[in-house]
């Protein structure tokens, strides 16, 4: 059954659209799947390498101004954004992994919160390339239907899926974890950590990047406060995986459902609207207290707790 | 270099000073910390902005000076602290999870908790307290008179200078003169002997934490006369405060006092004569340029000197 379930999803996502489903439930399914490739990128780092980014922001926001520029400054169409973001996502990151991974933990933390801080105010700054916060907006989206952003994006996270669960079960994963449980100690058995945790930061980052570029292409309008929030972004990244299960293929899945319908659900309450980075903020503390390894990672801890209520009266 | 412009250029270096002691009482807070716990607290900002509401509701509704509220801003930041410690941290701190900064994940939810309380409380509006002695300042050529440059001193900002000096010396004394203060440093030096010797661990921590608080919230009052405050403010000082331990040198009291100056005299720098918008910019050039150069920070530069005599 556990093999089969990731074939089993994809049928059914892949008839989703067939359904008649209305515009706001595919809007709710693409935000879906994108924050779960944004998961995966995030997870490939944070959760196998056991680097924690603060700042996947970053990476977005430059994937989607990648786009954005490209339209509005040579005219071109947006959708050249997704294959020029991977290289353009991929020079940032090398550039970043040369200058944050010297750092450890908390430090490469606080190191990548502060880029994707940085990278926002340069693109607030730098009117003359990005418009400031004004944003860029494309004149006319190119479907107003919205069954094949649906497509496109789900055939970039079942892309997302296959790659990092095939760098997982190849020799690259193992040294991502080898460098998360000890680095000094895989660095001692010969792996070169800092060409590896750069490989890692590279591929996260260009599958983020390729979400930023389609989020352009799908909304149709930026801004640096958007893109590059450190709230709404990267600290959503981080909750999605920790909600889900870190180092585990199908948490990100599970915690993209979970944040995006949780998100719409307090954003649909009145009054509660203002308060939902409260909420988020004690739903990552209790995950933190109580299921550190997230639902998927602690799954069986879930179970026991029903079981032996259960068997209690 | 005409008479205008070294006024210029001395007024942004005297303003950068005492920004810069400002900056440091942020950044010893957040460094004492981070000597103990071995975490970055990324609610640190927010710590701050805690403490600055704390004066503005003093100041708007019984009139009390903002220097004076720190009297109650810093005992309520102390217990907001060890309860954050006590309760959230240390229980965090024996959980067995995958993720190894699952404590920095932990400060970064309490951080959105109190910027996003302080929204729904206050509204995101900039707010002020308006002191009277606000636009005071002192006039070299008052007393001086044939003095070739005119140069100003503002009155908050010298008042709130001298605090954060007062404080930092007292937190010195602290540290070196006192049992408590002692076991802390023998804490942050090696858990294990500072275990073995008989120091209470546990309890060092979560005082540790109370201390970092109360410093970052005394910091706050001082920012409140000279500033303004909005709930979101939190996140640029804790960025402030990681610059600054990074530039002192992890851990670093010494440090932290003068990475503060730098960062302040720096930022001050590149506000007169690149831009405002620019100075967050100009703080993470600073942070790049340390890591590449200097690792280790400031400290590390003290110590090699230190032995090679």
């Amino acid at each position: 059954m556990k093999t089969y379930l990731p074939y089993i999803t994809l049928t059914i996502l892949a008839v989703l659209p067939l359904l008649g489903l209305s515009s706001y439930w595919m809007h709710i399914a693409i935000l879906v799947i994108m924050w779960s490739v944004i998961g995966m990128a995030w997870n490939l780092l944070g959760g196998y390498c056991g680097q924690v980014s603060f700042g996947h922001a970053a990476f977005f926001g430059v994937g989607a101004y990648t786009a954005a520029m490209l339209y509005n400054k040579l005219h071109l169409s947006a959708w050249w954004g997704i294959p020029a973001s991977v290289f353009v996502v991929a020079l940032f990151a090398l550039l970043l992994g040369y200058i944050c991974l010297r750092l450890r933990g908390p430090y490469f933390a606080l190191a990548t919160l502060s880029i994707g801080v940085i990278m926002r105010i340069t693109a607030e700054n730098l009117v003359g390339l990005t418009n400031g916060d004004v944003g860029i907006q494309l004149d006319k989206r190119t479907w107003i239907d919205k069954t094949w952003y649906y497509y496109i994006i789900l055939l970039m996270a079942v892309g997302a899926f296959v790659a990092v669960k095939k760098i997982i079960g190849s020799k690259l994963g193992y040294y991502f974890v080898a460098i998360r449980e000890d680095q000094d100690a895989a660095e001692s058995l010969g792996i070169d950590t800092t060409r590896y945790k750069t490989i890692a930061l590279v591929i996260s980052g260009v599958i983020t990047g390729l979400a930023g570029a389609f989020y352009m292409n799908y909304m149709g309008y930026i801004d640096p406060k958007v893109v590059f929030a450190l709230h709404d972004i990267s600290i959503i990244t981080i909750m999605v995986v920790m909600v889900g299960g870190a180092a585990t293929s199908a948490g990100p899945v599970v915690g993209a459902v979970i944040m995006v319908l949780l998100a719409e659900l307090i954003r649909s309450i009145p009054k509660l609207g203002t308060a939902h980075h409260t909420l988020f903020g004690v739903l990552l503390i209790v995950i933190i207290i109580f299921l550190p390894n997230g639902i998927v990672g602690d799954f069986s801890k879930i179970r026991n707790l029903f079981r032996t209520r259960k068997a209690a009266p | 270099m005409s008479s205008i412009q070294l006024e210029v250029l001395l007024q942004t270096l005297i303003s950068g000073i005492l920004l810069g002691g400002l900056y440091a009482l942020i950044g010893i807070g957040m460094t004492i910390i981070m000597g103990v716990m071995k975490i970055i607290n990324l609610a640190h900002g927010e710590l701050m902005m805690v403490a600055m509401y704390i004066a503005y509701v003093l100041f708007s509704a019984f009139h009390i000076d903002p220097y004076l509220s720190i009297l109650v801003a810093a005992p309520a930041l102390f217990l907001l602290g060890v309860a954050i410690q006590k309760f959230l941290i240390n229980p965090v701190l024996r959980v067995e999870a995958i993720i190894p900064e699952n404590q920095v994940i932990l400060t970064v939810g309490i951080g959105m908790v109190l910027a996003n309380l302080a929204t729904i409380i206050f509204q995101s509006d900039y707010r002020q307290t308006p002191v009277p002695y606000a636009t005071k300042a002192w006039y070299l050529r008052d007393y001086w008179k044939d003095s070739p440059v005119d140069i100003s001193l503002s009155l908050p900002w010298t008042v709130s200078f001298t605090v954060a000096l007062l404080i930092t010396a007292g937190l010195w004394f602290f540290l070196t003169r006192t049992d408590t203060g002692k076991s802390i440093r023998a804490t942050a030096q090696d858990l294990d002997a500072a275990q073995l010797m008989g120091v209470n661990v546990q309890r060092m921590r979560v005082i540790t934490f109370g201390i970092g608080s109360a410093l970052v919230g005394t910091a706050g009052c001082l920012f409140i006369p000279i500033y303004y405050i909005y709930p979101d403010i939190g996140g640029q000082f804790t960025l402030i405060s990681f610059v600054i331990t990074i530039l002192g040198g992890l851990g670093s009291t010494v440090g932290a006092i003068i990475g503060g100056l730098i960062l302040g005299i720096f930022e001050s720098l590149t506000a007169t004569y690149i831009g405002m918008g620019w100075a967050p910019v100009g703080r993470f050039m600073i942070f790049v340029a340390v890591l590449i150069f200097i690792p280790g920070g400031v400290a590390s530069l003290l110590r090699s000197r230190k032995l090679g005599k």
